[in-house]
């Protein structure tokens, strides 16, 4: 159980870390030493005790510091939360879902008490203590999706379905790999998929939505994605690219180690019991080249997979100016023995 | 000069099919003087379209005077001859609250046109296959900054400059319908001040 909170940063001086826990618990995304897309779809949760899969919210070392860094984004940007009017029961939806499933994962940290519709709400480490009435808006400070998700990691995109496709009518998306909620709100699973390349003539969007609108209430699944980004920085929007954009070009052979980041994308998928809808949670977790390479597994496999990777993808994924400097770098941790299959470390 | 022909793209690109009669349905049809051509073509089609149909026409000029008596001759319901899009919003807003179930949203004319009308009907409840589409005239895009949320309309190179923050950017097939236009995003945000010779955008 997690007692200890990291004071670090995702901004200015970046100083996040994972501690040795952290990077042996890290959710690795590649099964074996090639990618490309698949739908990779497994239920959640469930998954080794300790592992980020164990439970429906992982809670980790850095909580406090990943709310923290929300407030602040949304400080400057509120638009970085938006729920479209038609969408404030699936908020009280999943406000359920994530108070529920905290209290009863992590007792010692959070606590949900009911009598009928008088709710009370105790998150330790954020130090809050809230009285409310389930489904009266006017009796928390945000409306309900916007109050649980600055208390909750991750980024959470909140689906509406109709027409045969679902739609993108809310969210709360401060820890985004470069797209835009406010551009994207309102879209279809089909329209705010359009920028991904390859993908669509795979197939895998198609197969995709089918899977998800078969999700029915009570079952929910996960897949990992991951992307490269330079600095441990959460926020890499697209309206603050031209802020972000010039650290991508300060990686050098010396500092690549340290400085360049998997960034780990855990999104899992839930059908909501009022509104139907469907919430999207992308969870993203950060660490650095040298600390998976401590694990030798990850190390051999992360070097093969980024040195034989799509050079397509390698462009839409960001890390094309910096790619031959992270495999010279991975280079070394990669003696070429044989890997084991699965993500976790050996 | 015929519907326009885009090169294929990526999904949440619009597509204009082209306007198609719906007989005498209740109609609103939007044109700017380029787009107005098309309505006329599409009464000669079917002239019942324009017995319940009312007209406007965002045109200013002397060509928007000219259209505006052909578009007259024709004898719809009414037409509001604005001088451009601008003008027209409050009306076309008050048109929108009013529409009927079964009205039928005819737009004619650029993409920032048919994009910004689209989105105050869908805004305003019309559903979406209630919405006919077809493009005319030069190729110039209606383009939301990313960084600013500012938007430019009638970009016809690429990159081009933010009318609003200043940034330079790149053009992207990406588009909201909400918003009615296509996303514009920094092109030198990796090495500032390094910016592409501007091109014409093409179809």
């Amino acid at each position: 159980m997690t007692k200890h909170f990291n004071d670090e940063t995702f901004r200015g001086d970046y100083t996040y870390y994972n501690s040795p826990e952290a990077i042996r618990r890290f959710p690795f995304p590649f099964d074996r030493d090639s990618y490309m897309y698949s739908v990779n779809i497994e239920q959640h949760p469930g998954g080794p005790a300790g592992s980020p899969f164990e439970y429906a919210f992982d809670v980790d070392e850095h909580y406090v510091a990943e709310m923290k860094d929300r407030a602040i984004t949304l400080a400057e940007d509120p638009l970085r939360c938006q729920s479209l009017p038609h969408m404030e029961l699936a908020g009280w939806d999943l406000l359920e879902l994530i108070m529920e499933a905290k209290a009863r994962d992590y007792p010692d940290l959070f606590g949900l008490h009911k009598d009928g519709d008088r709710w009370h709400w105790i998150n330790r480490p954020l130090r809050i203590d809230q009285r409310f009435t389930f489904l009266d808006a006017t009796t928390l400070p945000y409306g309900p999706m916007e109050y649980i998700t600055r208390q909750a990691q991750g980024d959470f995109a909140l689906l509406h379905e109709r027409e045969g496709n679902l739609w993108m009518d809310a969210g709360m998306v401060t820890s985004q790999a470069d797209w835009s909620l406010d551009f994207d709100v309102g879209m279809n699973f089909f329209e705010w998929h359009a920028p991904v390349p390859k993908a669509k003539k795979m197939g895998v969007f198609d197969k995709a939505l089918k899977f998800l609108l078969a999700v029915q209430q009570g079952q929910a699944y996960r897949r990992l994605n991951w992307t490269m980004t330079v600095n441990p920085r959460l926020d890499t929007s697209p309206e603050n690219y031209h802020k972000w954009g010039p650290e991508k070009r300060t990686i050098t052979p010396q500092n690549v180690g340290r400085k360049q980041f998997l960034r780990v994308e855990l999104q899992s998928f839930w059908r909501l019991p009022r509104s139907n809808a469907i919430v999207f949670p992308i969870r993203c977790y950060l660490a650095c080249l040298d600390d998976l390479a401590s694990q030798p597994k990850w190390g051999r496999r992360l070097h093969r997979v980024l040195r034989d990777l799509d050079p397509v993808l390698v462009e839409y994924k960001g890390f094309a100016v910096n790619r031959d400097i992270i495999v010279a770098h991975l280079a070394r941790y990669d003696d070429g023995a044989p890997t084991s299959p699965g993500i976790f470390p050996d | 000069m015929p519907n326009t022909q885009f090169s294929p793209s990526i999904d949440s690109r619009p597509v204009y099919p082209g306007l198609t009669p719906h007989g005498a349905s209740p109609a609103i049809m939007v044109a700017d003087a380029e787009g107005a051509a098309a309505l006329r073509e599409l009464a000669a089609r079917d002239a019942s379209v324009m017995d319940r149909a009312q007209v406007v026409l965002a045109a200013g000029g002397a060509a928007g005077l000219a259209e505006a008596r052909a578009l007259q001759a024709l004898q719809p319901k009414g037409v509001s001859h604005e001088p451009d899009l601008a003008a027209a919003l409050p009306l076309l807003r008050r048109l929108l609250a009013e529409a009927r179930m079964g009205t039928r949203l005819y737009l004619a004319g650029s993409e920032g046109l048919i994009g910004q009308v689209s989105a105050l009907a869908l805004d305003a409840g019309l559903p979406a296959d209630a919405i006919e589409s077809e493009h005319r005239g030069p190729i110039a895009r209606r383009m939301q900054c990313v960084h600013c949320k500012g938007i430019t309309e009638g970009v016809t190179t690429d990159p081009f400059t933010c009318s609003h923050c200043g940034l330079t950017l790149f053009v992207r097939d990406h588009f909201s319908r909400r918003l009615g236009v296509f996303q514009g995003v920094c092109v030198d945000a990796e090495t500032p001040g390094i910016i592409p010779e501007p091109q014409e955008i093409r179809p």
